[in-house]
Parts: C-alpha cells; sequence; structure tokens
C-alpha cells in the first residue's frame, strides 16, 4: 500500500495508523513511545485510535513532534 | 498577569525558535524570566530523530524553575481546518490546553487570516482550548474573537520578525479603550526593548517576542533588557504618565529666582 506520509510517498504493509507510526518511528532510530501526535488525511487521530484506525491506499498521515516556536 | 484563570509569573513570553543553540536558548529564555513561553510542532524526524524529545525536556525543565506556562503554537497553519488539527496535537504532545492561535493569510507579511481565525477560535473555544489568537488591531475582528469564547487578544505591533515596533499606535490604543477588560498581549514586530516598553505603557497586559531576543548580538543580554523594559513600562502605566503639553513649562520653580526685579 503506498501512503504519503509527513509529505512524502511510502509503501507500507501497515494496516492500521498505530502500525504505521511503530514501523516510522524504529526506522528514523527514535523509541518506540516517542512523544508524537498523528493526524489522518488532515484530521487530528488521537493516541488512543490510532490503532483501530485502518489505513487505506493514498491516505495522508502527519506524526508530528516537540519543536522551537514563536 | 492573569490569563485564563492562571497567574503567570511575569507579562513578557518568550518564543524558543532561531537561537543558534538550545544552550544559548535555555540562558535566554532564563534571563527574560518569562510568564510563558511558546513551542511548536513539526514533522518527526524532520531534525534527526528524538530531537523534539530533547527539546521538550528542557522547555519542562525552565517553566519547572521559572514557573512559566507553555503555549503551544498553531504558527505556520493557513487554514483554520490545519490550525484546529495542529492545536488538537499540541493538546496532546505538550498536555496543556491553551493554544496561541495562528492561522496565516500572508506569506509576505504573515498577516492573520480574520476569517479563518474567527473560524476556529469557535471550533477550539468550543471544544474547552484556552486560545489566545494571534491578530491585528482591527476592533471588528477582536468582537468576534471574544464573542467565540476568547479571554484574550493578541495584536501584532508589526509583521512578524520584522523589529519594526508598534506600526499603529492609534489602532492599539483603540483597542485597549475599546476592550478595558480584557487581556490583551502585542504579539510581534518588535525590535527593541522601548518597543515592549511603549506597549506596556498604552496599557497593554503584555508583549510576546521572540525574534528580537534570539537575533539579536547577545540574547541573554537583550532578554534582560526586554524584561526590564516590559516592567518599566508597566509600571509606568500604572503609575499614570503626565499629560502631553505643546509648549515648555519651566521644572525649576520661577518664585525667587536671583536678578529679577520683585517691584
Amino acid at each position: 500500500m503506498r501512503v504519503i506520509l509527513n509529505g512524502k510517498p511510502r509503501e507500507t504493509e501497515a494496516a492500521s495508523l498505530a502500525g504505521l507510526l511503530a514501523e516510522f518511528l524504529q526506522a528514523i532510530g527514535a523509541p518506540a513511545d516517542a512523544r508524537v501526535a498523528t493526524a489522518l488525511n488532515g484530521e487530528f487521530a488521537p493516541k488512543g485510535l490510532r490503532a483501530s484506525l485502518k489505513l487505506n491506499d493514498g491516505d495522508r498521515i502527519e506524526i508530528v513532534a516537540p519543536m522551537q516556536g514563536g | 498577569m492573569r490569563v485564563y484563570g492562571r497567574d503567570l509569573p511575569a507579562r513578557i513570553m518568550v518564543g524558543t525558535a532561531l537561537y543558534d543553540s538550545p544552550v544559548v536558548m535555555a540562558a535566554a529564555i532564563r534571563a527574560a524570566r518569562p510568564g510563558a513561553i511558546t513551542v511548536s510542532l513539526r514533522r518527526e524526524g524532520a531534525q534527526g530523530a528524538a530531537s523534539g524529545a530533547r527539546f521538550w525536556g528542557q522547555v519542562q525543565e525552565i517553566c519547572r524553575d521559572t514557573g512559566a506556562a507553555v503555549l503551544p503554537n498553531t504558527a505556520g497553519c493557513h487554514s483554520a481546518k490545519e490550525a484546529v488539527a495542529t492545536a488538537q496535537m499540541a493538546r496532546e504532545v505538550f498536555e496543556v490546553d491553551w493554544i496561541k492561535l495562528e492561522v496565516i493569510a500572508d506569506p509576505d507579511t504573515l498577516q492573520p487570516d480574520p476569517f479563518g481565525l474567527v473560524e476556529a477560535a469557535r471550533i477550539l473555544c468550543a471544544d474547552g482550548f484556552k486560545v489566545l489568537p494571534y491578530c491585528t488591531e482591527d476592533l471588528a475582528v477582536g468582537e468576534k474573537l471574544l464573542q467565540a469564547g476568547c479571554e484574550v487578544l493578541m495584536p501584532w505591533g508589526a509583521p512578524i520578525g520584522s523589529a519594526r515596533g508598534l506600526n499603529n499606535v492609534y489602532g492599539l490604543r483603540m483597542m485597549r479603550a475599546r476592550f478595558p477588560d480584557t487581556v490583551l498581549i502585542v504579539d510581534a514586530g518588535l525590535g527593541v526593548p522601548s518597543h515592549a516598553a511603549q506597549a506596556m505603557e498604552l496599557g497593554f497586559d503584555g508583549v510576546l517576542l521572540n525574534t528580537a531576543i534570539a537575533k539579536s548580538g547577545n540574547p541573554e543580554m537583550m532578554a534582560r533588557a526586554f524584561s526590564a523594559a516590559v516592567e518599566a513600562g508597566r509600571l509606568a502605566f500604572e503609575a499614570g504618565p503626565m499629560p502631553v503639553r505643546d509648549m515648555a513649562a519651566p521644572s525649576t520653580p520661577m518664585a525667587g529666582l536671583a536678578f529679577r526685579w520683585e517691584g
């Protein structure tokens, strides 16, 4: 399945948002419990719902973390 | 300053961006002794794995030591939908319901989009957020934001990062007069401490700035200068400045002046 993750195309076998997040964090070397938030197709995807949110081809996913801001 | 029922330890709020290093950032923020510290969200991995976690740990430590509040922003959002989703993500990540709401209309001026701003404010206030909207000095928009549930308004002094100071003193004065009981914070465009002092002398409750400190020659020293200016401006406002005159008025008493005929 091909999704758009953080603005870039990505092939994934993950069926759920939780699975994709785990796959992504491992790939970049971040801890599995990294402090991040997620959005699916422009809508906030709360932590508690990630496991139940199924992915579809073409889905747009955002995974964000704390960053400096003004 | 009391904001959404919370007493903040100072009237100056500072950002965490644009510093040369985390060490410089921490020193400057501690020197500012701020009431709130702004933070943001960006894509994980964009600056290396776990860099966000390290940054967040640093901010938490500063907040513990200083009593400052954490104020996440929605910087960079260009629609109400983006801003709402970003605010919701920020609430989960930072575990606070405060949000500095930015909905940007124009890439050159970074001027707020008043329509998207009011729409997002309505949604977020209804969702339990404590919204601090980055707006202009437009009174009609301010009224709409208050009707949406905001208890704070944050008009710009000038475009973000421009260092131009208070571009529309008349408009800001009108805003202060129109909303006498609302917490008003000048956000953006300040360049030097006198700009902050001027805002405080106008009766604004606080100021929020980032670039003027971070991009100064010595951020720690400039943070101290801004902190002192905010305090000075507030004291001056509370003391009540003398009226402006067109003509001179001698400060030294004329009575008893030597070499004058008193017949």
